[in-house]
């Protein structure tokens, strides 16, 4: 990572610590109900981390019909990995696969063990999860190994590329063209709808609805053939993908086993954006970036996704108070700075005066909230509109905002954005407009110091004003049953105008609340850190 | 005016066109003198290459400015014109707003087997599709998205109690014609349970569909490949706040 930047804008040091403090305390409410819950995809997360995978003749993986079993049968409130590895204990499997298929004929009934039984059972659980844990840190310290041979991009911000095929084969010659025209992350758009889905998908899929099914074999065969891109380009080529939706955390799980460098992870878009109930995902969410941490994985958070739908002027701060909140619950889950991709957009309407001037005061606004994070900087989208001579001129000066105040990672704008999926020459032309700008003014950031009562420092004093009232706000909102003032607050749409109530939504029945003796050796692990 | 029109670069009659491609070709001479080719093919004549550049070692990508030789005869242009009119969520908005003065209720489902809720939650969550939010996204919707699998008694029996005016089903699996069967078994079920002024509109949708079938399958429309949401919410602004009014003005 760079050197801490040298401060652009004239915040009051005072302000800034009280809106950390006060993110912090609207989080500590959730990160109880977090410790308080567990949900299907955690238990099947741990179950996977122990080395389950694979699936029935239906297409069902054995992760959903062992824990299903064993929900049937006693219920998830003690966890599942005490009634499991007591069968397994009991010989009634000799591994997890031939464990899960039984179960899923009905042939083996779960137990909750106890006294020595219970010990054993955890013992033995605790040896296979151990397992899995190991290879997450054998995958981070390949990765770091990787990064020393073949070297880091050698400009900031790095350069991210979208692929999206629904074919994992076709993806691959795309990814691989990308990184040889510049760059350094790729991402694989995920199939429209896997979000909804309360399983992952099983094997190399070559269908998908506007992108490619996220499964632990495409991850493999994508990262395996990025490495090859890595050692042709001499630069290592990070991969992404999204730890978001229903199995938010089997994704992260298999995310870190396979070496991807980073995952979309912000329950907000799942709430907002695909209806998932509100609870089950900010509980999936603290697991998810545990293993993220442990994993060495840099998240990215979806704040741009506000600015689709509310306006990007007014709903400024709430950008900012979502990264606040971002920020703390991803330390609060063990995840250092440099891990820290918050997520921020250019999407004010380019017919609105001084609107780049306002960009940029929004964007410097992060930069120096969050001087050590690699902030994800998120081309326009609203207000592409088909004309596509006008969109490459907004893209350039998106990229110019991101040279200037020293984004760390750049999402490459398509001028076909709204007209067709990135073509191979609009991919080109993209990259060519954001090696134009690094290369034309990559080091004018050095020159640029807004006056202290200009246009830009006032414009970034507002939002960080608003920001903090909207946090006193947050506190203030009393919801009964809860006690949470956030989920009171995503219930009444103050995110991306869309409202969403703590007891609605997808995926509240694969919600459960921990017993006292609730056990999971993959929590244990990740917690010991 | 005169009916007949050539392009227009800087002068009338010029016939001047900028167009850009790639072909599957190394850059070199020789894709130049393809992308000519194309341009000639294309109506441009004389062709001029003004930029071309290698994209790979397999691609170039053209720049191309000709004279077109074809003249257009605006008299011969006929425009399908579709029979309501697409509005933005905002003129949505205020056309419910102003011609119902309450909020539209839309249940949505995918019924029988069918898991597939692509297709629905394309058209009614907020994130949507195409570059276009959903209905979620329009204020003066009220959504219920039951998801997948929804039994046709149930979705009948939801309508009714969610005083549903439109319901949208969504059928992707098209083994054995089931997108089909299904369609008009839910359509005759809530023809059964409505009287007939009383009726939500019925609109289906799937890649599969073909647009001619709403009659046939009992329903007010059928949508298909490429839909996007603002179509669909334009369709039930037409049907439910302009059309009905329309009736109810004239009767």
């Amino acid at each position: 990572m760079p050197a801490r930047p040298e401060p652009r804008l004239a915040l009051d040091p005072a302000k800034v610590r009280k809106a950390r403090r006060l993110a912090k305390r609207v989080g500590r409410p959730i990160v109880a109900l977090a410790q308080e819950h567990t949900t299907v995809s955690i238990e099947r997360a741990t179950l996977r981390m122990a080395g389950l995978s694979g699936a029935d003749p239906d297409g069902i993986p054995w992760a959903n019909r062992l824990l299903d079993t064993v929900r049937a049968d006693v219920g998830l409130d003690h966890g599942v990995a005490l009634p499991v590895w007591d069968a397994l204990v009991r010989g009634e499997a000799g591994d997890l696969a031939e464990l899960a298929g039984k179960a899923s004929v009905g042939s083996v009934r779960f137990r909750l063990p106890e006294g020595r039984d219970r010990v054993r059972a955890r013992a033995a659980a605790r040896k296979s999860v151990g397992a899995g844990i190991s290879r997450l840190d054998a995958s981070r310290r390949q990765r770091e190994r990787l990064v020393k041979k073949w070297g880091d991009p050698k400009q900031r911000p790095w350069i991210y590329l979208i692929v999206a095929t629904g074919d994992i084969y076709e993806d691959i010659g795309q990814a691989q063209a990308a990184a040889r025209g510049g760059a350094d992350v790729i991402a694989v758009i995920r199939s429209t709808g896997q979000s909804l889905l309360d399983f992952v998908p099983e094997g190399a899929t070559r269908e998908g609805y506007a992108g490619t099914y996220a499964t632990q074999e495409n991850f493999r065969l994508m990262r395996a053939a990025l490495d090859q891109s890595s050692a042709e380009l001499g630069r290592y080529v990070r991969l992404t993908n999204y730890a978001s939706g229903l199995c938010m955390p089997e994704i992260a799980t298999l995310a870190g086993l396979q070496r991807l460098d980073m995952m979309l992870n912000d329950s907000m878009y799942g709430i907002l954006f695909r209806d998932i109930n509100p609870v089950r995902t900010l509980v999936d969410q603290r697991f998810s970036r545990q293993v993220h941490a442990r994993a060495g994985i840099i998240i990215n958070t979806g704040e741009d996704n506000y600015l689709t739908t509310a306006d990007a002027i007014e709903a400024a701060h709430t950008v900012t108070v979502s990264q606040l909140l971002n920020e703390s619950f991803a330390k609060e889950a063990g995840l250092a700075d440099w891990q820290l991709g918050l997520g921020h957009a250019f999407e004010i309407d380019p017919d609105v005066p001084d609107s780049f001037r306002l960009e940029l005061a929004h964007a410097l606004l992060a930069r120096q909230l969050f001087p050590n994070a690699p902030l994800k900087w998120m081309p326009p989208t609203r207000h592409m509109t088909g004309d596509v001579f006008r969109g490459y001129l907004l893209d350039g000066f998106f990229n110019l905002v991101g040279a200037l105040t020293g984004q760390g990672i750049l999402l490459v704008g398509m001028m076909t954005e709204a007209v067709v999926t990135p073509w191979l020459s609009d991919r080109d032309l993209a990259l060519q407009n954001v090696r134009y700008v690094l290369n034309a003014c990559g080091g004018l950031s050095e020159d640029f110091h807004p006056p202290p009562d200009g246009f830009i420092n006032t414009r970034a004093r507002l939002v960080l004003d608003e920001s903090i009232d909207l946090l006193e706000r947050i506190l203030a909102h009393s919801e009964p049953t809860h006690g949470a003032g956030l989920l009171a607050a995503i219930a009444d749409g103050t995110f991306g105008l869309m409202k969403r109530p703590a007891d609605g939504g997808r995926g509240l029945d694969g919600v459960v609340r921990r017993a006292d003796d609730y056990a999971n050796p993959a929590i244990d692990a990740l917690e010991a850190e | 005016m005169s009916p007949i029109v050539r392009p227009y670069g800087d002068t009338t009659g010029d016939g001047m066109v900028q167009t850009s491609f790639t072909l599957p070709v190394p850059a070199g001479k020789l894709a130049d003198g393809a992308a000519v080719q194309l341009a000639n093919k294309m109506g441009l004549d004389p062709a001029m290459v003004a930029h071309s550049k290698a994209m790979g070692p397999d691609f170039t990508f053209f720049v191309v400015y000709g004279r077109a030789q074809h003249l257009v005869d605006t008299d011969a242009v006929t425009v399908v014109e579709r029979d309501y009119d697409l509005l933005s969520p905002k003129e949505a908005n205020l056309a419910i707003r102003k011609g119902l003065r309450r909020r539209l209720t839309v249940v949505g489902a995918c019924i029988g087997n069918d898991a597939h809720t692509v297709g629905i939650d394309a058209i009614l969550n907020i994130k949507g599709f195409a570059g276009e939010k959903g209905l979620e996204y329009y204020r003066e919707l009220r959504v219920v998205n039951l998801g997948a699998q929804v039994s046709v008694p149930g979705l009948v029996e939801r309508s009714l109690a969610e005083a549903a005016d439109a319901v949208l089903v969504s059928q992707v699996i098209t083994q054995r014609d089931a997108h089909l069967l299904n369609t008009m078994e839910m359509s005759a079920a809530f023809r059964e349970a409505y009287p007939d002024s009383r009726r939500p509109v019925l609109v289906v949708g799937g890649p599969r569909f073909d647009e001619q079938m709403a009659a046939e399958l009992g329903v007010d429309r059928v949508f298909s490949r490429g839909t996007t949401p603002a179509e669909v919410a334009s369709f039930l602004v037409h049907e439910l706040v302009t059309r009905r009014r329309a009736v109810r003005g004239a009767a």
